[in-house]
Order: structure tokens, then sequence, then C-alpha cells
């Protein structure tokens, strides 16, 4: 079954990032820049966190939105990129409402959410899980 | 030589007179000492003459960090060194939120600000660039959470920057002035704040927008899981359930609990304040460091009735920890939750270092107590307890409307020294205390810090570990032995740069183990060895500064308060101090 990552309780989130960290980590880096997964503060920390990435939308506009085709829809909701045919236009930036993709200035090519899961497993308050998605 | 060194080896100077910035790749320091405090004391070497004046331009800032920042789980914090306007002497300061992540994913391991600018300045820092920014219009906003509101709508790198700034405070010179850093965490003790005001810096935005390659991906992978599984242990326990407010209960039942400037140990109404029932009624979120899975940042809300308009509320959030607790709490005899959260609100936003400032109005409230300052100099009734009048002195710090508020603004040595009452004036070296009543070894190890955290040595766990064991005290020369050994081992906590909370778990093997992962050879005995290396380098500046432990004024206080091991013996403290310069002396041949 596809599986995609959950935001279970974004209020549990406490800005810690290591969320963030490991899906650099995963890529085969430290930082921050590489991640697809990213947590911004709602106007202060006080305020709490918004956790930011793909939902795996069932009829993803960012794919409809790529003259490329390089973003394929997945069975089961979201996309998957197929980096060679990507051109780094940026129109898929544009066409995420919820602002989950983003360009990796150095290789001029979106960011996106694989929903392999690795994030969850590094964060400590449960605020993310990856679970499974139910095919219509 | 590891090459991850090359990823950290580069330092940004930044001019604030010329408005120029340069980067050096300085893999002669990082390669040598690690980074955090071993490369800043480094630099600090090179950029600060011995005797210049902390407010003067020759004054430096440095900012740095080390090869497992951002890297591993609490490696979370960044160290500031500079000579503190507090005392003239080196003083380092640590602090976290995104500091020390922002800074390495900027592309340096250490930041050195220069000169002073002529007019308000705040500068945008990213890689390879650094913005000059006209500072005129923050410059005069006296909240330093403002200007971090502000900064977040006007810059870049949201979710991942970090934002240092000054309040009133630090604009005004107070000698004991913060640097805020995002929210709630600060660069507190030791007057960094009024270092960045004498330079006209009103603030600093870090943009992180860099990433590396470990050198062996799979190794890291292991050694990053294995230390995230242990942060999840016992060993940070404390940190996350109750925070370090559980010391308040802890240290009241053990009698080490500095009550109305330290004429008591106990306070009696401790439970009032106490971490346990802050997190009952109060505690609203937490939040971490960056990196950190710990989250030991307690935020509490405040919610109040507007007094002029009936029905109109507002909700403020503010953080508390063990020592400003103390500090505005237990110190000043303040039991009132409310009362005690909107005095940490106070500091806060102006900018003030809690622990200097809750130990300042305590002088002042036993001073006018005494009769030896009247209202005509405190312009309103100080009375233990009273958090009212104690947030008017507070903003009367900043705003200093007359001599004697200017005089409390350069520190209690300072005000004592000018009114009097310096027998219970606390300060150790010119620097208000941290809130340990446990012994003797602790104030020493206070008045020979340079940082003045109860985390410098963690004395005050010697302290209780002695009347644990019920033994009599050890003898001068060990009692120092000890307290290097232990300051001498946390240097290569804070070269790496991890949290001094995640101590129990970065044993030296572990550090090895992880500085082996990204490509570096050194052995747990290397390590301890570049400890001491860096500490006897911190102690010979200060040496050249003209430090001597056993000539400083010890205030007559220490010895007339009831400790867990009894009173403290006059002549004991003196050996110890003595001890300690003979031991420095001999180190710095």
């Amino acid at each position: 079954m596809p599986k995609r990552l959950a935001i279970l309780d974004a209020n549990r989130c406490v800005g810690c990032q290591l969320c963030m960290f490991a899906c650099s980590n995963r890529l085969g880096f430290t930082g921050l820049e590489k991640s697809a997964i990213r947590v911004i503060s709602s106007g202060g920390v006080e305020r709490g966190f918004t956790v930011v990435v793909c939902r795996a939308c069932s009829d993803p506009p960012c794919a409809r939105a790529c003259p490329e085709d390089a973003l394929i829809p997945r069975p089961g909701g979201g996309i998957f990129l197929k980096s060679e045919r990507c051109v780094g236009c940026g129109h898929c930036v544009e066409a995420c409402d919820i602002g989950a993709i983003r360009i990796d200035e150095e290789l001029r090519k979106p960011v996106v959410c694989v929903y392999c899961g690795y994030c969850a497993q590094f964060c400590p308050h449960k605020v993310i899980a990856l679970e499974e998605v139910e095919m219509r | 030589m590891s090459e991850w060194v090359n990823t950290l080896s580069r330092v940004l100077y930044i001019d604030l007179a010329r408005k120029n910035y340069w980067i050096e790749n300085r893999e002669d320091l990082f390669g040598r000492w690690l980074g955090g405090i071993g490369v800043a004391t480094q630099l600090y070497r090179e950029e600060v003459p011995r005797r210049a004046d902390p407010l003067s331009p020759e004054n430096a800032v440095i900012l740095s960090v080390g090869p497992l920042t951002g890297v591993f789980p609490m490696a979370s914090k960044t160290i500031a060194v500079f000579k503190s306007p507090l005392n003239g002497f080196f003083a380092e300061s640590h602090a976290g939120g995104r500091s020390a992540s922002a800074i390495r994913f900027a592309g340096y391991g250490a930041i050195v600000i220069r000169n002073s600018s002529d007019r308000p300045v705040y500068l945008i820092v990213e890689p390879e660039r650094v913005r000059f920014r006209d500072g005129g219009v923050l410059w005069g906003v006296r909240s330093a959470e403002t200007v971090g509101r502000i900064l977040r709508e006007v810059t870049p790198g949201a979710g991942v920057r970090s934002i240092l700034r000054i309040g009133g405070a630090g604009e005004k010179l107070v000698r004991y002035a913060m640097v805020m850093v995002e929210t709630f965490r600060h660069f507190g003790r030791m007057g960094l704040g009024a270092v960045f005001g004498s330079k006209k810096l009103k603030a600093l935005v870090i943009i992180p927008r860099k990433v590396y390659r470990p050198p062996d991906l799979k190794r890291y992978r292991e050694v990053y899981k294995k230390i995230f599984e242990l942060t999840k242990g016992p060993g940070t326990r404390k940190y996350h359930d109750l925070g370090t407010a559980e010391n308040v209960m802890a240290l009241n039942a053990l009698g080490g609990l500095p009550t109305r400037n330290f004429s008591s140990s106990r306070f009696e109404k401790a439970e009032e304040i106490s971490g346990e029932k802050l997190v009952e009624t109060v505690l609203a979120r937490r939040v971490a460091c960056s990196a950190c899975p710990v989250a030991c940042i307690h935020l509490a809300a405040i919610r109040e009735e507007y007094e002029d308009e009936k029905f109109m509320y507002k909700t403020e959030f503010i953080s508390y920890d063990y020592e400003p607790i103390y500090a505005l709490g237990t110190n000043l005899g303040v039991s009132d939750r409310f009362g005690l959260l909107k005095l940490l609100k106070a500091v806060e936003d102006w900018g003030l270092d809690a622990i200097s400032t809750g130990v300042i109005l305590a002088w002042a409230t036993e001073a006018q107590k005494r009769g030896i300052i009247s209202r005509s100099e405190t312009l309103l009734d100080l009375e233990w307890g009273d958090w009212r009048s104690y947030l008017k002195a507070i903003e009367n710090i900043v705003r200093q409307p007359n001599d004697f508020y200017r005089s409390l603004a350069l520190g209690v040595e300072e005000a004592s020294r000018r009114y009097g009452g310096q027998e219970f004036a606390l300060a150790f070296n010119r620097v208000e205390p941290a809130g340990y009543s446990t012994g003797p070894l602790y104030f020493a190890s206070l008045a020979i810090g340079s940082r003045h955290s109860h985390l410098d040595a963690g004395a005050y766990s010697m302290d209780q570990k002695i009347f644990s064991a019920g033994g009599g005290l050890p003898r001068p020369g060990d009692a120092v032995r000890r307290i290097v050994e232990e300051e001498a081992w946390r240097q290569v906590l804070t070269s790496l740069v991890v949290c001094l909370f995640a101590r129990a778990i970065y044993k030296d093997s572990l550090i090895a183990e992880a500085l082996s992962s990204l490509g570096y050879t050194c052995s747990e005995a290397d390590l301890r060895r570049l400890g001491m290396e860096i500490y006897l380098e911190k102690q010979r500046i200060k040496r050249e500064e003209g430090f001597r432990a056993s000539r400083l004024r010890i205030p007559d206080r220490v010895y007339e308060i009831s400790t867990p091991l009894g009173k403290i013996d006059e002549g004991y403290v003196r050996d110890v101090l003595r001890e300690f310069d003979d031991f420095i002396a001999r180190g710095a041949e």
C-alpha cells in the first residue's frame, strides 16, 4: 500500500528541526537546506509551529503544472520526480497551494517528499508519522 | 587532518567601522583547537588588547561553533567571547536557539565582529555575504522581543534563520544587558548586550543555506541514530520534565536556595514558584533549540486583564528556568507566580540579564531597609515580595532617571562601592552570582570562572556530594584540582559544541566516536589533554589582564550564609583562591 507523511498534531511540535536534519541526512547531507519537510514558527515560537510537507494529494496540481512531465502522479496520491526530465522551471512551486515544494538552489530541481518516513523516525514528540493511504 | 575541518574553518570577519567584511580560512585554529571555546579563546587573544576598554571599539565580539554543531543531536550552542563590561576580563557566554546551526550552515566556524559603527546598524549574514543595514529605525525600540518581531517580517530565512538582538538595556549600556536569541534564549551573563550597544550593533540576522557531506555517510548515520536514542534516556529526564525549575524544591529541601539577598537558604513559599507548581498552573508550551529533542524551554502563559478596560485580556508568554526564578523570585522574596512571571517578562523585554538584575535589586532592597539609601535614591519603596515596585525599578535601571539608577546599571559591585553596603553586595569578580548556596566550592568556583554560570565547573554538585558523603572539605589544593579538572573537561564539550545539559550523554568515548565518524583521529586522552590546554589558555589571558583570584573581594555575606555544609570559613575560601593562583601561575609557565 502507498504511504504518505501525516501530520498528527502540530501543537506537539517543539521546533527542534530534527525531521529536517533527518531528511537532509537521508540524502547524504548535514544541514537543513535539502530537506523536503520544513518547520516554521507561526509568528514567534510561543505561538507554536507550522509543519509544511507534501500531503500527497490524489490529483496533484504540481504534476499538472509541470511542462516536462517530470512529476509523475503516484498511485494513491502524491508524485515522484523524474529528475532527468526536470528543467528546473519552478512551475510546480507555484502550483502547490501549501508551499510544500521548494527549489534546491544548488541543483535547480524541486525538493519533493518521497514518503519514506525517515524524518518521522527522528521526531521525538509524535508530531509526524508515516501512514498508509487507501487506494481508490 | 579531517576534511571536515575544511567545512568548519572559515572565519567571517566583520568591521563595523569600515562596513566591510572578509573570510579567512583558519584551519590552523580549527585543526588545533576543535572549535567553540577552544577557537574563540585564540581569536580573542588575536583580537582584543589586554587593557582594552570593554565598551570601546577595541573590544571584539567573537561567536563560534564546533565540529559537531548541527551535525549531531544536542550540539546546539554558540559560544560568545568578549571582554566583559562588568569586570574588564575575558568573558564567555553561551546560547542556543537556532544560532549555532545558523552560523554553521551559513558556512562559518566563527564570526569576529570588530570595531564600532558610527551609527546604528544591523547585519544580515549569509553564505559569502554580509549586508549592512541601517539600524536607525530599530534603535530606540526598547523591547528586544519587538525588535525580533520586526526583523522576522523584513528579513529572509523564515524557519531556519537566527536573530540576535538587544533591547533598551543594551543601547543604554547597562553593564549586564543581554543579547536575545530567537525568543526566550539569551547570551545572558557578562554584558554582551552592552558590548553590542557600544558598537551600535542592534541585531544580527544569520541565514543558513549550506549543506555538507559527511565523509562516511553510513557510519555517520549510525552514530547519529545512537546519540538520538541516548537523548531519550534518563540522562536528560530532568530537563524535559519539570525543566531546570526542578531545582527550586530540591535546593530548598537541601537548604541551599538563596533567599532575600542570600540572607536565608530556604524560602518558606518555595512551593508556590516551584517547577511542579508552574507545570500545574502556567506551563503553556515547550520548545527546543535547533537539533535538540529535549525541549527544555518551558514557556508559561501570562493571562492578564487590562486595568483600564474590563473584559479586555491579553495572553503573553515567557520562558522560565531555575536561575531567573531564584534571582527574581526567592532572592527578592517574590512568591506570587503572576508577579514573578511579570518580572521575568520585564527583564526579557528590556534585554537585561535576569540573574544580575535580581541580585542588584536584592542588594538595593536590603540597603533601603537598613537606611543606607532612601526613597530619594530609589524613588519607590523596595520591599521583599513587592513585585510591582520591582517592575518599576527594572524599568528605572534602563531609563536611568537619577544617579542611583545610573549606578545600578553598572552592577552591584560599583553601586555598593558608591552607596555602601558592600558586605551584603553579592558579587564575585564584580559579577552577580548564579543561585546556589551549597557551600565553599561553589562560591570559589564563581570567583574564578569566566562565564559565571553554575555550569562553569558544576561545583554546586561537588558541595552536595561532600554533604551526602558526610565527610569534611577537601584540602584547598584538592578543591582547586577538582574544580579545574571538571571545568577543563567542560572545555571539550563547549568546543564541540554540545549543550552542557547533554553532558551525561556525551562521554569521552562517545565524543571520540562522533568525531571519528567525521574523519577526526583523536583519543579520549587527547580530548582530556586538549580540555586542560584550553582551560589554561583562558586563564593565561585573564592573568595577563591582571586577574588574581586571591585579590578578589569576597562579600562578608558569603561567610554568614547557612549552607548544607554549615557556615563557610573565610580562611578556607582564601586558601582555595590562593592555591588557584599558584596553580595557574605554574600552568602559565
